[in-house]
């Protein structure tokens, strides 16, 4: 393992300077040229769809206004991508369908890892019969058919979300068209979020098991520190490792989830769009305009690759011991 | 072995019936009724379906004699929005289609992904081990209802031999067959590599090279079973997966499987359908994870003897 000391060389360096897991698990990142490309891809995409799509938003360029008498534009004829099959700019729906489909894998890998890290930290800090309790649960809802699952869930949570958004618009004055946008987006991501923390749980649980066993907590322990704190200021913070690499992982799976749902037209609902709705509308065209298939098809396998190698490389830089090398 | 099978059995029980409880109360809480598809139906009318298939009864009542049904009789019920169907016949006519599929695609899933990941670790950390791993990426990365449509466009177009989609001919099962299998191979690729990355480390290994096994006999005789037990872990729910069908695949390329029962049977709040498909399901899961414990039980010595 080569030290932070060793690698700047010619500085004036002592030897007692040590270095973090963190400045270790950099360098070793740093030199996985395929996640670091990742890296830069997921940092250029998520650029284009959140910084970039709102200010030609602003400017002028709409996703959604039709021009039929410019229907399939090739690419450079109308806009920089050309556009689809009611004459709509192609890279302006791509950007607007990418913030959706990112948006809801980023909020649902948030609660995701909120209830992975409390559901699973408790019961692998607590263990004993409770905590192998909670674990047969989750084990449990492993077995179940995740897909079939999530669009159960969405369907009953649908109605409710509604009403909430009625709520908020009736009663609060909020923007309607807002409100209504992202209230479509609410019932997939909960469904999403609702199973797929599972596996972030079991990861949680064995971290925390096997870190509540060490010295240093049974020396916090011994000075009286409540659990609670034990449970986050010196269990959580060790843990952050396994966590990050499994976040970055559920990020594309949850991608994944939500294109394949809104493909088979379960999830996102117009006038949003997605990826998975973006290709779905492409796949009709095929025949007519390959572009309208190849755009969103080519943006969305580009990310699922980018976050997957960054998350196997953040894994390899921050767990050597589970890597294979 | 015996206590494998009973703790294996147990399990699949215990899960199955938390499966169907839980099923059995969530798919009552979608909003819409079974019988609103049709034509605005009569107060009367609703009321008579409801009672002709029980659902005018209490929940709990519904739910104890769903269980009697099957119990005692093997009766999934009728399909509440495919009149007249029972939910058998519609298990029994749709399965076969999706399980010829599910084992065509998990053979050459296997074909592929295995050969790949030993390919990997053989080679490991120089070109053909990155190029392996990229093309496992892909595999999980280029999902079906891309590759769908690419090989619809690219293979079925230019080949007469092949229709784009459809299910009347034998050869109708090549292409969503061929999709399919990507996936599998993919994750089947990148655990073959893990477990022979680590057996590939072991000093047994390192023994048969010293005394100058040939690398060939190595990998066939010593390291493979070894290496092959995480894959083997993965097949077993894998293959219960596949079998059951896939929408998306069977959507794009028209194949009459299980897959659309389970996706139309939620939005048609096909009541017993769905809990039909979930049971079959979950017996299907367990029947697939004890195959998978047998195998592994056969391949390591360990396991035997405890």
């Amino acid at each position: 393992m080569t030290s932070v000391a060793q690698n700047i060389k010619g500085e004036n360096l002592s030897a007692e300077k040590g270095s973090s897991l963190w400045a270790d698990a950099y360098i070793r990142l740093k030199k996985n040229k395929l996640a670091m490309l990742g890296g830069i891809v997921v940092i250029l995409i998520l650029i284009l769809c959140f910084i970039v799509a709102p200010i030609l938003a602003a400017s002028g360029m709409n996703a959604n206004e039709q021009d039929l008498t410019n229907r399939f534009a090739g690419v450079g004829e109308k806009g920089v991508l050309g556009t689809d099959q009611l004459g709509r700019d192609l890279f302006m729906r791509v950007l607007e369908g990418g913030q959706i489909s990112l948006l809801v894998a980023i909020m649902a890998t948030c609660m995701t890892v909120t209830i992975g890290v409390i559901y699973g930290g408790i019961a692998g800090y607590v263990g004993g019969t409770l905590g192998n309790t909670m674990m047969r649960i989750v084990d449990g809802l492993l077995a179940m058919p995740f897909l079939i699952i999530v669009i159960l869930f969405r369907e009953i949570i649908t109605p409710y979300i509604d009403t909430l958004a009625k709520f908020l618009i009736d009663d609060w004055g909020w923007n309607d068209n807002t409100v209504l946008r992202f209230a479509n987006l609410i019932p997939l991501t909960i469904a999403i979020a609702g199973f797929g923390w599972l596996s972030m749980g079991r990861i949680v649980r064995s971290a925390a098991a096997s870190l509540s066993k060490q010295e240093f907590v049974e020396a916090a322990r011994s000075l009286g520190i409540s659990h609670r704190r034990i449970l986050f200021r010196h269990i959580l913070p060790n843990m952050l490792g396994p966590i990050i690499i499994y976040a970055t992982l559920t990020i594309p799976s949850f991608i994944l989830y939500e294109a394949t749902l809104s493909y088979i037209g379960l999830g996102i609902e117009p006038p949003n769009s997605s990826w998975g709705k973006l290709i779905q509308e492409g796949a009709n065209y095929l025949e007519t305009n390959l572009t309208v298939l190849a755009v969103p098809a080519v943006m969305f396998s580009l990310t699922l690759f980018a976050f997957n190698f960054l998350g196997d490389g953040l894994r390899d830089a921050l767990d050597p011991k589970a890597s294979k090398d | 072995m015996l206590k494998t099978i009973f703790s294996r059995v147990t399990q699949t029980i215990v899960v199955v019936f938390l499966l169907v409880t839980f099923v059995f109360f969530a798919v009552r809480a979608i909003p819409g009724n079974p019988f609103a598809s049709e034509k605005a139906l009569a107060p009367e009318e609703q009321a008579a379906l409801e009672r002709q298939y029980g659902l005018d009864k209490p929940i709990s009542i519904q739910y104890f004699k769903y269980w009697k049904n099957i119990l005692t009789e093997g009766d999934f019920g009728y399909s509440l929005a495919m009149k007249g169907r029972k939910v058998s016949t519609i298990i029994s006519e749709s399965f076969p289609v999706s399980l010829t599929l599910g084992v065509l695609s998990l053979i050459l899933g296997m074909g592929l992904g295995i050969p790949l990941g030993i390919l990997a670790a053989l080679f490991h950390n120089r070109w053909q081990d990155y190029a392996a791993m990229v093309i496992a990426m892909a595999g999980i990365c280029i999902v079906a209802f891309v590759l769908g449509p690419i090989f619809q466009l690219s293979i079925a177009r230019p080949l007469s031999v092949l229709n784009v989609a459809g299910w009347s001919r034998p050869a109708d099962i090549i292409l969503p067959a061929i999709t399919l299998c990507f996936g599998v191979a993919a994750y089947l690729a990148r655990l073959t590599r893990g477990g022979m990355l680590d057996v590939l480390s072991q000093d047994y290994i390192r023994t048969a090279r010293a005394k100058g096994v040939p690398t060939l006999q190595i990998i066939t005789k010593h390291a493979l079973k070894p290496a092959l037990m995480p894959a083997v872990t993965f097949l077993g729910p894998a293959f219960a997966g596949i079998i059951t069908g896939s929408f998306v695949v069977e959507n794009i390329f028209l194949v009459p499987g299980m897959g659309k029962h389970f996706v139309l049977g939620i939005t048609s709040n096909d009541y017993n359908l769905v809990l039909g498909l979930v049971l079959f399901y979950g017996i299907l899961m367990g029947i697939a994870n004890l195959l998978s414990d047998l195998a592994l039980i056969f391949m390591d010595p360990k396991l035997r003897k405890s």
